[in-house]
């Protein structure tokens, strides 16, 4: 273990009204397997007072009503359930298939990728859908899940300037990440394809296609059952 | 049933309520009134509960004709309300009946104005809340601003008993200090900042841009540098953070805020401050200030306690 990992988990008031908890300083499965395990706790234990859980990749920023609960009391609560993290089961991780289609129309970036990765679009498409990426949370906007790891043979800085309408459901790389837009919104990130699922339903009872902790597989599919999808 | 129909809606009129709480963690931010102050009291003045659904007006207020007869309060900023031509004064509740024109004009000074009506304005709610969140249409009215023509549902309201109340001028002014320095506590990433950063930070006048809107307040002024060149991995923001992105100028994210960012947040706008940032025009001057936690929430309470306050003697 580094020394500095000794200073972890970190608790440090962002605000008067925000404490964030940091399991550690680096992207990786275990800070989320703690990240994920304190988030379950406080949906089953809410603390009174609670009102916002923003779960990122090693740490979880946690607002409160400081008129219900001061902050020093609403920190101590907390480390109390950090203490038992340990012993929180956390649930088999759905796994989800998302088509996409990699047909340049829906990803006008798919050549630039290929020939920055000096590779073929084909082998962009394959190495892109050949692994299991998982959900490290979500969050920027709505149903936006922020995924790893993506083989580092496809990494692409952004766009100079990103555009100012990305359409809902461009599956993108940005630099070593890749992400799908939920929503039609700007973006900066390299547009690689697009899937014909609904990332965010407002309507939904449950508005997110994706969840923290989830696997994502992403499957090719051809232009005829991307339509095939959009209109049954 | 009840309607107010939209003459003209202004430059800028959604639904909001006090927020949408309990959906960050997927990606959803609270939205809400940009000042919270002003529509806790627009509600107390006609009776409703604090977190009802009232309408927020930005910069250039909307001509609305009522088709019922209902009490309402306006808030805020003032844009110069008329009712049927005549001068209407803010901070007060006022019995309008059926077929009477209020008219919003330009805002003398701050950004919003509130028009709350009794019952508040029943839109469809989405995840518990009344809110309309901009950035991803969602909620209040159509999940959009308003639009000439548009028809909004009301309570039906017995306007004859009801005592119209009136919040006072001292009171108002002490909710509305008239001062552009900003009280902020350190950010999470204060550390990342030297100290002639962190005093640049504090003493420099910073003006609004134009590009400022429910989301963030972009500032412009002299450019903080940042002590150490790392990358901060993504985490959750507050409301209110004031983060610096690598062009030096801050951005003070606000209520439709993106609920995660990679940017160093130097500080955080203090609670008791936070409606006075809803009331910041493009060009207006920002300082700020550096508190303890302590006097930070010791504001908070004060302010609470005035507003409870102004429940009793309104």
């Amino acid at each position: 273990m580094l020394l500095t990992e000794l200073w972890y988990p970190r608790f440090q008031l962002a605000s008067d009204h925000s404490l964030l908890v940091t399991f550690g300083a680096a992207i990786s499965r275990q800070h989320h397997r703690d990240v994920l395990r304190l988030f379950l706790l406080l949906q089953q234990e809410a603390i009174e007072g609670l009102r916002n859980l923003h779960p990122a990749y090693s740490s979880l920023l946690i607002s409160f009503d400081p008129l219900i609960i001061p902050p020093q009391e609403f920190e101590a609560a907390v480390r109390s359930l950090v203490d038992r993290i340990d012993s929180v089961a956390t649930p088999e991780p759905q796994r989800i298939q998302i088509p996409v289609c990699y047909d340049p129309e829906f990803g006008p970036d798919l050549f630039d990728v290929a020939a920055h990765t000096k590779l073929s679009p084909n082998e962009v498409v394959r190495l892109h859908s050949s692994v299991e990426y998982l959900v490290y949370f979500v969050g920027f906007s709505p149903g936006f899940p922020y995924l790893g790891e993506m083989p580092e043979q496809l990494a692409m800085p952004r766009l100079p300037s990103p555009r100012i309408a990305v359409p809902a459901g461009s599956v993108a790389i940005g630099g070593h990440q890749t992400g799908i837009y939920p929503l039609a919104s700007p973006g900066g990130w390299r547009i690689i394809g697009r899937t014909p699922l609904r990332l965010f339903r407002p309507d939904d009872a449950s508005p997110t296609l994706l969840r923290m902790g989830d696997v994502v597989i992403f499957q090719p599919i051809s232009r005829q059952e991307f339509e095939a999808f959009t209109t049954t | 049933m009840g309607w107010m129909r939209v003459i003209s809606p202004g430059f800028l009129t959604t639904v909001q309520d006090l927020g949408r709480p309990g959906w960050t963690h997927l990606g959803i931010s609270p939205s809400g009134a940009a000042d919270t102050v002003a529509l806790r009291l627009g509600n107390l003045l006609v009776g409703n509960p604090q977190n009802f659904p009232a309408l927020e007006m930005t910069l250039l207020g909307g001509t609305f004709e009522f088709e019922s007869n209902t009490l309402i309060a306006l808030t805020g900023s003032d844009f110069e309300p008329t009712l049927d031509g005549m001068p209407l004064p803010m901070w007060q509740s006022k019995r309008v009946l059926r077929g009477q024109v209020l008219h919003c004009s330009m805002t003398k000074e701050g950004a919003r104005c509130y028009l709350c009506v009794q019952g508040g304005i029943i839109t469809e709610p989405f995840l518990g809340s009344f809110s309309t969140h901009l950035t991803t249409s969602l909620g209040g009215f159509k999940g959009r601003k308003l639009l000439a023509g548009d028809r909004l549902e009301l309570r039906d309201v017995d306007v004859g008993d009801i005592e119209p109340k009136k919040i006072n001028g001292t009171m108002v002014e002490y909710f509305y200090k008239k001062s552009s320095v900003f009280r902020v506590t350190a950010g999470p990433q204060y550390d990342l900042f030297d100290d002639q950063a962190i005093e640049r930070f504090s003493n420099s006048i910073y003006l609004v841009s134009e590009d400022s809107n429910r989301m963030g307040l972009r500032l412009s002024g002299p450019p903080i540098k940042r002590h150490a060149t790392r990358d901060i991995v993504t985490e959750g923001v507050s409301l209110g953070a004031v983060q610096v992105p690598p062009h030096g100028e801050p951005i003070i994210l606000f209520v439709e805020h993106q609920t995660t960012g990679g940017y160093p947040k130097i500080a955080n706008v203090i609670s008791a401050d936070l409606h006075l940032v809803g009331q910041l025009r493009p060009r207006d001057e920002v300082r700020f200030q550096f508190v303890g936690m302590d006097d930070a929430l010791s504001l908070l309470s004060d302010l609470n306690a005035r507003l409870v306050q102004a429940g009793q003697t309104a």
